[in-house]
């Protein structure tokens, strides 16, 4: 494959999952309700223009399936089925289905047969057919030779010349219709056509025409006779009159072998052209086939693209949230690009920001022209980095589509009728949140609908109705986005939470705790309330992986749960992580941030509030708990152990397990927006550093990853009977 | 002589292949998405031929080749319809909205140059 269709083949993927996307919104509207045609033809367009791309390039099983789906669909478009809720159940099974077999071909593999077979059998059933493959045919992709070596119009003087004995003969006999006019085609292109296939000699019979004055273009009056040699075969020739088909009189015949009548009429009622009548060959003959005046009322009254419009209006008003079906002007970018402008942005903020420092820094008056100039530039630069961020993000919809995927197949697989809302499907989030987001939220998801939602028969004993709810919705809350996936299920058995956690050892029992930290009980590693193993836990992943994961992004999440009503969780997220909200904290002489979003609250320590529990451990009591201190001066090895931590200033970090832990620092110096500039590229991982910084002073401060931080250093200091003293530096101080 | 074609399609793929086969025989191509699309790009080029989608958004290919049809200049245009569907049913239909002839996708690139070639010169 070319390097072209390399790249149309990459093209083609991304726009079936585009298609596959409005597929998806398509059936969504159909079982919302909505019967109207532009809605069936949108999801019929999606499978069509799959197909159709996967036929281009020989992906025989997308193209089978896909026809198998767009033949029901057509049924459907045409009125001769409807669409219950078993044949939209269906729908979404193809649906899914054809996102597998997409990405399958994407991936250079197949699906089995056995995944395919039941679906295309209910799709047979669905409209009394048996699976056909007609338009399958590898017939239509197999390119057929073509000799370009033809002659040109000045071969013609040769044509009475005989070709080689083994070249096949025609006779062809084209008389045009006036349709064939107007239907736009052009008899001199098909002779044309058919000269480039070889040696041919074409006669013009204008005996019938006759004089200007009672010449009527509606009449039939030009016939051509043409003596064809070639060996293209019979098939390639009847493919010229493919489209003029119906529109002439045509016949095509195989001629003797003799090699020298070549003139000789075979069909009875020609008359021999005499020379006077026949026009002479077609380089010299002005075969113009007189303009025919197509009859313009017919065309000028022939009714308009019937239903498009309308329909198409009834859609935009809909619920899939102001979809509209203009396509959006695109222009599609390398990432790359965007990366390196995302970067040279972040430059830009620091630059600015360093200006401003220096500019202050020089004792100019607020009123300056030179600070009032630098107010706007800090205006515009914050402008350009908002629209250079705002291209990175992409609207949840496509993550949310993936979702009602898992609703419906974890649905099935606990034998409960769940359906799912979504709000807010058009909230933008950086790109790459969107991408670490799937895996975790399809964790939420699946708990919501395994032990959020209770069993149909409970719901019905609850006065609930039988289908369960489960709502995903996303929306921008303070800078951050906040998607929630929430059940009308029973909500957190706390009693049964937290025995479990005793079971389990995670908590000392009878262990007095509010509603909200029992709940919190379930993002404990090792935590599982399922007491019989179903489908779909079991997987080995917990609600701790999912905090963990919603962490790395930068995000928490929380639980609220109403007994008897259900549960709701949400996930606050940065909107991008390009950028980062830290507190900026000196610790002995250099200065560090540390992500905002760690950090629960700050104290300033009294006299006597820390105590020592080892000889490495000091806890504060935060309310009514201790709470290791870390030292961070210590534990990064730039200072010695304090005497004492009176008036020291502590960022209190809640770790993913419910631990807490309390960071002394020497002094917040500030808060802001820093730009992120990964140091993996150059160093690798570093233990408890998640990033760099550059300040606008131009310092570079490191950005802390406080809670791989605190899970390395609280380890060590539960095991603080190791033999060694100082233990805490070694590792992450190089 | 290069011909100018249009070419309107809804499926991106479908444009860019138009568009490679159409290229590599030097013929000139301007693209549209759809027919009221196509009906924009119509205005302000003179094209030899024009190959038309059927199933597209806001505006199908029989509701372009209407419009194109009813324009004066564009009475005999020569315009071939692209479709997946081959039956017998949509040459008729094809033909009864002033279509010139029909290419099946996926298509041949050798076939559809040959067939504007038959229609276009």
């Amino acid at each position: 494959m070319s390097d072209a269709m390399q790249e149309i083949r990459a093209s083609f993927f991304v726009e079936c999952e585009e298609l596959l996307e409005s597929l998806q919104d398509g059936l969504q509207a159909m079982q919302d309700g909505a019967t109207d045609t532009e809605t069936v033809n949108i999801v019929f367009r999606a499978v069509h223009s799959i197909k159709g791309g996967a036929g281009a390039f020989g992906l025989d099983q997308l193209v089978m399936f896909a026809h198998s789906f767009e033949t029901v669909m057509d049924e459907l478009r045409a009125g001769r089925i409807t669409a219950d809720d078993n044949l939209l159940a269906l729908f979404f099974q193809c649906g899914d289905l054809l996102l597998d077999l997409v990405r399958a071909a994407r991936d250079d593999t197949e699906l089995s047969e056995d995944q395919l077979a039941p679906v295309l059998k209910q799709l047979g059933e669905a409209v009394d057919l048996e699976p056909e493959d007609e338009e399958v045919d590898p017939a239509e992709f197999t390119p057929m030779a073509l000799s370009l070596d033809l002659p040109g119009l000045d071969d013609m003087a040769d044509l009475a010349e005989v070709g080689p004995p083994a070249t096949p003969r025609y006779h062809i006999r084209f008389s045009p219709q006036h349709d064939l006019y107007t239907s736009g085609n052009e008899p001199l292109f098909l002779l044309r056509a058919l000269r480039d296939f070889g040696q041919a000699q074409i006669t013009c019979v204008v005996g019938d025409v006759p004089l200007i004055d009672k010449y009527d273009q509606a009449q039939n009056l030009l016939t051509w006779n043409i003596e064809l040699e070639s060996d293209v075969g019979e098939d390639m020739i009847r493919e010229v009159f493919d489209f003029v088909d119906g529109l002439c009189k045509l016949s095509i015949e195989p001629m003797p072998q003799t090699g020298t009548d070549v003139l000789a009429p075979t069909l009875p009622d020609l008359d021999p052209p005499s020379a006077e009548d026949a026009l002479p060959p077609l380089d010299t003959a002005p075969v113009d086939p007189a303009e025919p005046d197509p009859p313009a009322p017919e065309a000028e009254t022939t009714e308009p693209a019937p239903p498009s419009k309308p329909a198409s209006a009834t859609t935009e008003s809909g619920k899939s949230g102001g979809n509209s079906t203009a396509p959006k002007p695109t222009v599609r970018v390398d990432l790359e690009r965007i990366d390196r402008l995302v970067n040279l942005v972040g430059e830009l903020v620091i630059n600015q920001s360093m200006l401003s420092q220096s500019v202050a820094l020089s004792g100019l008056s607020g009123n300056s022209q030179i600070a009032a100039g630098l107010d706007e530039f800090q205006q515009l630069t914050r402008d350009i980095q908002d629209s250079v961020m705002m291209i990175r993000a992409q609207p949840v919809k496509s993550l949310f589509q993936r979702m009602a995927r898992i609703v419906r197949e974890s649905a099935s697989d606990v034998g409960k009728t769940v359906r799912l809302r979504t709000e807010g499907e058009s909230t933008e989030i950086d790109k790459t949140v969107i991408e670490r987001l799937a895996d975790p939220l399809t964790h939420m998801i699946r708990n919501a609908v395994d032990h959020g939602l209770e069993s149909t028969e409970k719901r019905l004993e609850a006065g609930k109705p039988a289908e369960g709810r489960v709502n995903l919705t996303a929306s921008h809350r303070s800078g951050r986005v906040v998607i929630e996936v929430s059940d009308d299920g029973g909500g957190i058995n706390r009693p049964k939470v937290k025995s479990i956690a005793e079971e389990k050892g995670l908590i000392p029992p009878d262990q007095t705790m509010s509603d909200s930290d029992i709940d919190n009980l379930l993002f404990m590693p090792g935590f599982s309330t399922a007491s019989e193993i179903s489908n779909l836990s079991g997987r080995g992943v917990g609600m701790d992986v999912v905090k963990n994961a919603i962490s790395s992004l930068g995000g928490r999440i929380t639980i609220v749960s109403d007994p008897g009503k259900g549960t709701t969780f949400s996930i606050s997220l940065p909107l991008t992580l390009a950028v980062l909200d830290g507190m900026v904290v000196r610790v002995g002489t250099e200065t560090l941030v540390v992500p905002l979003s760690a950090i629960s609250e700050t104290l300033s320590l009294r006299a006597g509030d820390s105590r020592t529990l080892g000889p490495n451990t000091q806890v504060v009591p935060v309310r009514d708990s201790f709470v290791p201190l870390i030292d961070l001066g210590t534990e990064l090895g730039y200072i010695a152990p304090r005497e004492s931590y009176e008036g020291a200033i502590v960022l209190l970090i809640s770790q993913e397990n419910g631990d807490r832990a309390a960071m002394v620092v020497d002094a917040i110096e500030d808060q802001r927006q820093v730009v992120i500039k990964g140091l993996q590229d150059s160093y690798g991982h570093v233990p408890g550093v998640a990033a760099a910084t550059i300040l606008g002073d131009g310092q570079i401060a490191l950005i802390l990853d406080p809670i791989d931080l605190l899970t390395n250093a609280s380890g060590r200091s539960r095991t603080e009977t190791a033999p060694s003293a100082e233990p805490e530096t070694a590792e992450v101080h190089p | 002589m290069s011909l100018e074609i249009l070419a309107v399609d809804d499926s991106r793929t479908m444009r860019d292949m138009l568009r490679l086969t159409l290229a590599d025989a030097g013929m000139t191509t301007h693209l549209a998405e759809d027919g009221e699309h196509g009906l924009e790009v119509l205005s302000g080029i003179t094209p030899d031929a024009i190959i038309t989608d059927i199933n597209m958004p806001r505006m199908d290919g029989f509701g372009f080749i209407n419009a194109v049809r009813a324009q004066e200049g564009y009475r005999n245009v020569p315009i071939l319809v692209l479709t997946t569907e081959s039956s017998a049913d949509l040459k008729t239909r094809a033909r009864e909205a002033g279509a010139t002839g029909w290419i099946v996708k996926p298509f041949d690139p050798e076939k559809l140059v040959r067939a504007l070639h038959m229609v276009a010169g």
